[in-house]
């Protein structure tokens, strides 16, 4: 279970689960390097949690295989669950007990050694800003907090591989910040880093993304090819008066395939943005809007979801229109 | 195992004994109900209400209607003047029973003939009514006797002291036949089933609910260091209650102790083992912690019925009978009865000592078994 860089820290084969006839979770493969920060990225029932849960051994697989620091998710999940860390998007330690309490209890029950108890409390209440709380109940902490004392947690004992299941949900933009500054403390140590979000910003600091869909895996890759190659579409991008009229007016334009508002622009996919943008511009000024720049810009991590989202779609309304 | 046990112990006495409420719930409450109930559970009969309907007002009826006031058990609360009163006397529930003595009652009776007296009961309540009948038929007897005494003294000269049959009764194990001394016993086995059942189904589901189940889940904790995490704090304090409601028993409600403490002890310990994995059983099968609740009373309330602490087990159906072996309850109250009022030892208490640790050991393994480290 040592860390040799380059080793595979989790590996996941034709993995499935099913709920009754629902599949939640539907063959994926993928791999994630020992040190890598991994996002695992979706819209909510996308699948993210329950894969999560398989791989901590939190749920039994339906099908395919999969492993974690070298062990096997069907038939070593407690020796799984003493070499990993998880963190939960709920706040799970006890509300009732203190800072220090709850520290000494999760110490306690994944057997820190004893010479290695105090050196670890401290180091989770040094990195969790906790020193003057640790006798504060821990239902009294701000969310951020917690946050970090959740991470603290899981984290005592030093695990090769840290699960977080979107751990920055309901936390203010800053102490989300500050949390994964921790986070690549912890890669940067040589921990692994598995990590579900659906915050876009939160996607450009992992090291590489999966993006799964309904249960399967739509792409995998590093946010620079997501951006650069993934993605068929063009984006062009209009700016505009009353930009939410002019919408409207855009999306039916010939050549575009779907428009959106992003701030007070609009942003267009097309196939041909060059093409496209003088059509457009004429068809907005012809409804009376002031139309200012129009130009073709790098899709951002949020336009290349969109797209493959809505390329999928596209994709399974054509093969159901086709079985009909 | 033990480390991990130690921490688990550690924060669920934490979690159990840090709120204030909680701490008055589990130790005040018990005592304040042991109180209250015991002296409210009594079935004696005393003082029972009665009306008088004398028509003949002689020195004869006064005697008898001073019988009745003078044995403790009826209260003379109302003189009635007409026939329609009677009935409305037991309607209201003024009295209980009224007693009517006709006119010509003196006569009859100085004549050598049978006088006639009538008893009216109010049934409703029928424990009462048999007890307070079985009563004016003593005092009635009673009655005879002196005046057959006096009959035979005037006639024959002879004095009557003789009866054919006398029977002779003793209550052993509650000379008294003080319904208290049967009941405050039953109070403490229903206390302590009360607290450890809804206590231990609120825990394992409670975790669940408020999420903190996932993050133990996914640590190395083993299902037995985490069950008996969940067992022995609850245990512990239904020991302490135990030995507070004994002590307010025998020192407040003057309870004997016959028999040897250690011997309740060790018969609360099987009996907390069983009614723990009860409660723990209902917390693995319930998803939320109202489910746990609705189904920890389901259980308790027939478990109480049937458990021989008020409608003797004797008298019930067979088949019912048959479901009492299943209720610890049922074995808990002999032992409890047994050693504070008759003395008993586990020479003769074994049985059910046997029984109780069966159904625990059961109980709590079918809980281990449900529980399961994995979601869904």
């Amino acid at each position: 279970m040592s860390a040799v860089p380059g080793t595979l820290a989790v590996t996941l084969r034709d993995l499935e689960r099913r709920f009754g006839d629902f599949v939640a979770v539907n063959r994926i493969s993928l791999d994630v390097r020992q040190g890598e920060i991994f996002g695992f990225l979706g819209p909510n029932g996308a699948g993210k949690s329950t894969t999560i849960r398989m791989l901590c051994g939190l749920l039994e697989p339906s099908g395919g295989q999969g492993t974690v620091a070298g062990l096997d998710i069907r038939t070593q999940r407690e020796e799984i669950k003493r070499s990993i860390g998880y963190m939960s998007q709920k706040f799970s330690l006890y509300d009732d007990l203190t800072v220090e309490e709850n520290i000494d209890f999760f110490s306690g029950i994944y057997r820190v050694p004893k010479e290695k108890k105090a050196e670890r409390k401290a180091w989770v209440l040094d990195m969790a800003h906790l020193q003057e709380h640790r006798r504060t109940r821990t239902g009294l902490l701000p969310g951020g907090w917690k946050q970090r004392l959740s991470l603290g947690c899981a984290l005592l004992h030093e695990p090769r591989v840290l699960f977080l299941d979107e751990p920055t949900s309901g936390v203010d933009p800053l102490s989300r910040r500050s949390f994964w500054d921790l986070i690549y403390q912890m890669a940067s140590e040589g921990v692994t880093v598995f990590v579900t979000t659906h915050y876009m910003e939160e996607a450009e600091y992992c090291d590489r993304l999966a993006l799964i869909y309904r249960g399967e895996l739509v792409a995998l890759g590093t946010p620079g090819e997501m951006k650069g190659g993934l993605m068929a579409d063009q984006v062009l991008r209009v700016a505009c008066d009353r930009s939410h009229e002019a919408l409207g007016v855009a999306a039916t334009v010939a050549g575009v395939r779907d428009a959106a508002l992003f701030g007070r622009d609009i942003h267009l996919m097309t196939e041909d943005a060059e093409a496209l943008a003088p059509r457009l511009r004429r068809s907005l000024e012809e409804g009376g809007f002031q139309v200012g720049a129009v130009e073709r810009i790098t899709p951002s991590l949020e336009d290349v979801f969109v797209s493959l989202i809505e390329a999928r779609d596209r994709a399974d309304g054509a093969q159901k229109e086709f079985k009909a | 195992m033990l480390e991990r046990l130690y921490h688990m112990l550690v924060k669920e006495f934490i979690q159990v004994l840090r709120n204030p409420r909680m701490r008055a719930v589990l130790f005040v409450v018990p005592v304040a109900q042991t109180i209250i109930i015991g002296y409210a559970v009594n079935t004696d009969v005393r003082h029972v209400p009665m009306a008088v309907y004398d028509l003949d007002r002689t020195p004869a009826t006064r005697d008898l209607i001073a019988r009745f006031e003078g044995s403790g058990c009826f209260d003379v609360v109302r003189r009635i003047a007409s026939e329609p009163e009677i009935q409305k006397v037991l309607d209201s529930g003024e009295a209980k029973a009224v007693l009517r003595l006709n006119r010509g009652f003196a006569e009859a009776l100085s004549g050598g003939g049978s006088a006639q007296a009538q008893f009216l009961l109010d049934g409703s309540d029928s424990n009462t009514a048999s007890v307070a009948l079985s009563y004016a038929s003593r005092i009635s007897a009673d009655f005879n006797r002196s005046l057959l005494e006096q009959r035979f003294a005037r006639t024959a000269g002879v004095r009557l002291d003789a009866e054919p049959v006398a029977l002779a009764s003793r209550a052993w194990f509650n000379a008294n036949l003080d319904s208290r001394n049967y009941f405050v016993p039953g109070v403490l086995a229903m206390l302590v089933a009360v607290l450890s059942i809804i206590l231990s189904s609120m825990s394992i589901v409670r975790e669940r609910e408020v999420g903190t189940m996932e993050q133990i889940m996914v640590t190395p904790i083993g299902r037995l260091e985490f069950i008996l995490g969940k067992t022995i704090p609850f245990a512990a304090i239904g020991f302490v209650d135990v030995a507070l409601i004994a002590l307010i028993s025998v020192f407040w409600f003057r309870v004997p102790m016959l028999g040897f403490p250690p011997v309740l002890f060790l018969g609360t310990g099987l009996y907390l083992l069983s009614t723990l994995g009860v409660g723990l059983f209902i917390s693995t099968v319930s998803s939320t912690q109202q489910q746990a609740m609705m189904t920890a009373f389901f259980f308790m309330l027939p478990a109480f019925m049937l458990s021989g602490f008020v409608y003797p087990i004797a008298n019930m159906p067979k088949i019912v009978q048959l479901l009492t072996y299943l209720n610890p309850l049922r074995y808990y109250l002999v032992i409890i009865r047994g050693v504070f009022l008759k003395g008993l030892g586990l020479e003769v208490l074994w049985p059910q000592m046997l029984a109780l640790t069966a159904l625990g050991t059961i109980m709590l393994l079918l809980a281990a078994g449900r529980f399961r480290k994995t979601m869904g």
